[in-house]
């Protein structure tokens, strides 16, 4: 099924994504219109354009590929499925998801990966080939999130600051040479080691198959992990009154 | 070894001559209040342990144990307070942020015990429920502000999604975390007999009570616990915890020691991690921006699911309801600063936040002169104690009412006000097996079956009195209440006249 999307409300845009009985939908000249894809699971969408907020909010294992740029929330508390962005995303990409992958090519806002968890075999994992806005992985409490920094200078660092506050679960790698500034305390960085670059070398090379790129070239840099000290970081926090 | 300043508020006494040394006290508390001593062959206790559950009083066969509060005190100060003083200890002791739970205990105003309810006499004359129908029965959901028809004159069916309530008094939000599985069982199930709903609070929905969807509320928090499609399919309606009356403005966590088992399942998070609802949404710093969350909601379920958006009593509630009223939402649930928790910072719990009576009237009011009261359904919350405070919040603008301390009451809670030490001896806010089992829920429903049904009689009777047969002529009809001791000013916020007027 093809959808143009050009000034169609959210609603009926939705709304005919979700009765279409079409397993691949493609949603053309699309221009805002938000909560694509919400809760969707089995279907598989292309979008030309620029997607509004929340893309993919809740999404339970379907399949979103666009071809321009995302704006915020997308893969809102997403428990299952892809997110492919050819572009770059708005502020919190992948906010409290829970499972299932996000690419996107460019860069990402704000609070990327904020809350993002892991639960028995779900282990979400968020790549953004630009560079990541600051608090990155905020109160992560699991998943795997990857920033690549393509494009990285002095003016545009692979992160910005206040990466990881509040982190008391899973990891984050960032392709860059330097210790990110103003990293809160709860954070302990050291360089990914043998097993690390394995894991970094999968996300890498699916990066690479979607948006291409040298995989090889991009593998042979320093990549440093981030990882939370504590699982429990309000412990000792209160006194029973 | 250094000095401990503390000593205990109350003090456990015991009767030697109606102790039979059965142990049943010793082995009933999870604070280890009590012990046997075997040189002495006595009972003893440690009184610096006990919470005051009376959870021993209860089971001593012999009733030989009481509770009393004790003499002993510092030397009397209206101002340095035995309780200021105990506070400053405990923080010098440790550097902790003071933890508390439950509802504020301070004597600050309780409106609801200011405003009296009229009855009819002579003309218009009292109605008697026992013989006359009298309707309880609540819609919650927007209300369109016009009939549509179509070209044939035939109405269009306009409304959205509503939940019906046989009764207007609804189970509010406790996380399965902060209380047991047995407590969400009872909740679950009596909500299903009485017709009305339960809340799980924003720790998931456990999946043995997907039975009881249609019935539960599933709410949504900053930290998606347990957030997923399934969950949100499965409840009757959908609530965005924006804040709470104990603790407005602030987050919640629940300790990774308790973040275990079913715990960490239902909420679908590491098992062993700190569970961490912080206290904003990150998607959320506007109306426009709550309006996304709310449709994106929506959208997942298709429009088939009422959004409640609860928020704390607090100064500016009236315009935020305002916004929220615009903002797509269904339903507003406020909740005041006398409401419950399973733990929150002593300062914030008594110290944030404004009575629910004020906030309720304020919001009516300010909803109907911005003419959006119909786009929202209102629920108060924040200690409603008995059928009376629900006849009075009905009166000054609420559709329904949530309950929760009341509703813990109910299942044996005895107030003690220390759910956040996880040991609560009669199985309500604890994970412990060993405790949670002493709840049994198919005594804990009926108990809570009983108790809403009780009060379901008792707004009847009132209502009847009134001449009032249909709850819904009871809403925001505030010249059924009179205010006793109260300034002009209160009075005014109230929307009520002062008796005798």
């Amino acid at each position: 099924m093809k959808i143009t999307a050009n000034l169609m409300h959210f609603q009926a845009l939705n709304s005919d994504v979700r009765n279409s009985p079409d397993k691949e939908i493609i949603i053309d000249k699309c221009i805002g219109q938000r909560y694509i894809g919400s809760g969707l699971s089995g279907k598989k969408i292309k979008i030309n354009g620029t997607p509004g907020n929340a893309l993919g909010a809740y999404l339970d294992g379907a399949s979103i590929e666009v071809f321009g740029n995302a704006q915020d929330a997308a893969g809102d508390t997403m428990n299952e499925g892809e997110i492919i962005i050819h572009g770059s995303s708005g502020d919190a990409t992948g906010y409290a998801m829970r499972g299932g992958k996000i690419f996107v090519q460019g860069s990402a806002g704000y609070r990327a990966g904020i809350h993002m968890k892991a639960y028995e075999e779900k282990i979400p994992k968020l790549v953004i080939g630009g560079c990541a806005g600051s608090f990155l992985g905020e109160y992560q409490a699991g998943g795997v999130i990857l920033v690549l920094g393509i494009g990285q200078d002095e003016s545009c660092p692979v992160v910005g600051n206040f990466c990881g506050t509040g982190m008391h679960g899973g990891k984050i790698f960032l392709r860059t040479n330097d210790i990110p500034k103003r990293l809160p305390k709860q954070v302990a960085v050291s360089e990914a080691d043998e097993n690390d670059m394995a894991e970094i070398a999968a996300l890498v090379e699916e990066y690479c198959g979607y948006f291409g790129g040298d995989s090889k070239k991009l593998l042979s840099d320093k990549y440093l992990k981030l990882l939370p000290n504590t699982k429990n970081p309000y412990k000792r926090l209160y006194t029973n009154n | 070894m250094s000095v401990n300043y503390d000593f205990p508020d109350y003090e456990i006494v015991r009767n030697p001559d109606r102790c039979v040394k059965c142990r049943v006290c010793e082995r009933q508390c999870a604070n280890e209040a009590h012990y046997y001593d075997e040189d002495l062959d006595m009972m003893m206790c440690d009184s610096t342990k006990c919470v005051t559950c009376h959870r021993c009083v209860s089971l001593c066969p012999t009733k030989a144990i009481k509770i009393v509060k004790t003499d002993h005190t510092f030397k009397e100060n209206a101002n340095w307070t035995s309780q200021a003083i105990k506070e400053i200890y405990r923080q010098a002791e440790s550097g902790g942020v003071l933890l508390s739970s439950m509802g504020n205990p301070n004597p600050l105003p309780i409106y609801w015990d200011k405003i009296l309810i009229n009855a009819s006499q002579v003309t218009n004359p009292p109605i008697d429920p026992l013989r006359e129908p009298m309707e309880t029965k609540v819609f919650l959901g927007a209300k369109p502000s016009k009939i549509e028809r179509n070209e044939k004159g035939e109405i269009i069916n306009n409304l959205s999604s509503q939940v019906k309530l046989e009764v207007p008094i609804m189970f509010s939000a406790m996380s399965f975390g902060s209380i047991s599985k047995n407590a969400h069982e009872s909740l679950a199930r009596a909500a299903a007999e009485l017709g009305t709903l339960y809340n799980t609070g924003e720790g998931g929905l456990h999946k043995d009570f997907y039975q009881y969807g249609a019935n539960t509320i599933v709410q949504v928090a900053s930290g998606r616990f347990g957030v997923h499609k399934d969950y949100l399919e499965a409840g009757a309606a959908i609530e965005i915890k924006m804040g709470q009356g104990a603790k407005p403005g602030i987050g919640g966590h629940l300790p990774g020691a308790k973040n275990v088992g079913d715990v960490s399942m239902t909420r679908m998070t590491p098992e062993g991690s700190d569970a961490i609802s912080p206290a904003p949404h990150h998607d959320i710093y506007s109306i426009e921006d709550l309006r996304q969350l709310i449709y994106s909601l929506k959208e997942a379920t298709n429009y088939k699911k009422p959004v409640i958006v609860k928020i704390a009593a607090v100064h500016n509630v009236a315009a935020i309801a305002s916004g929220i009223a615009r903002s797509g939402a269904d339903i507003i649930a406020i909740d005041g600063f006398r409401g419950g928790t399973g733990a929150a910072p002593t300062r914030i719990r008594d110290n944030v936040g404004i009575p629910i009576e004020l906030a309720l009237a304020a919001v009516d009011q300010r909803l109907r002169d911005e003419g959006i009261r119909g786009n929202v359904s209102i629920v108060c919350g924040g200690s409603i104690r008995n059928a009376a405070d629900v006849v009075k919040a009905v009166a000054l603008g609420a559709d329904a009412v949530y309950i929760a301390s009341a509703a813990v009451i109910a299942l044996g809670c005895h107030q003690c006000r220390s759910c956040h030490a996880a040991k609560c001896n009669w199985g309500i806010a604890t994970q412990r097996p060993d405790l949670v089992k002493r709840l049994n829920p198919n005594v804990g429903y009926k108990r809570l079956v009983n108790l809403v049904n009780a009060w379901n009689h008792e707004i009847k009777e009132i209502m009847g009195g009134m001449g009032i047969n249909s709850i819904e002529s009871l809403k925001g009809n505030r010249l059924m209440l009179r205010g006793v001791g109260l300034t002009e000013k209160e009075l005014e916020i109230l929307g009520i006249k002062h008796a005798g007027e």
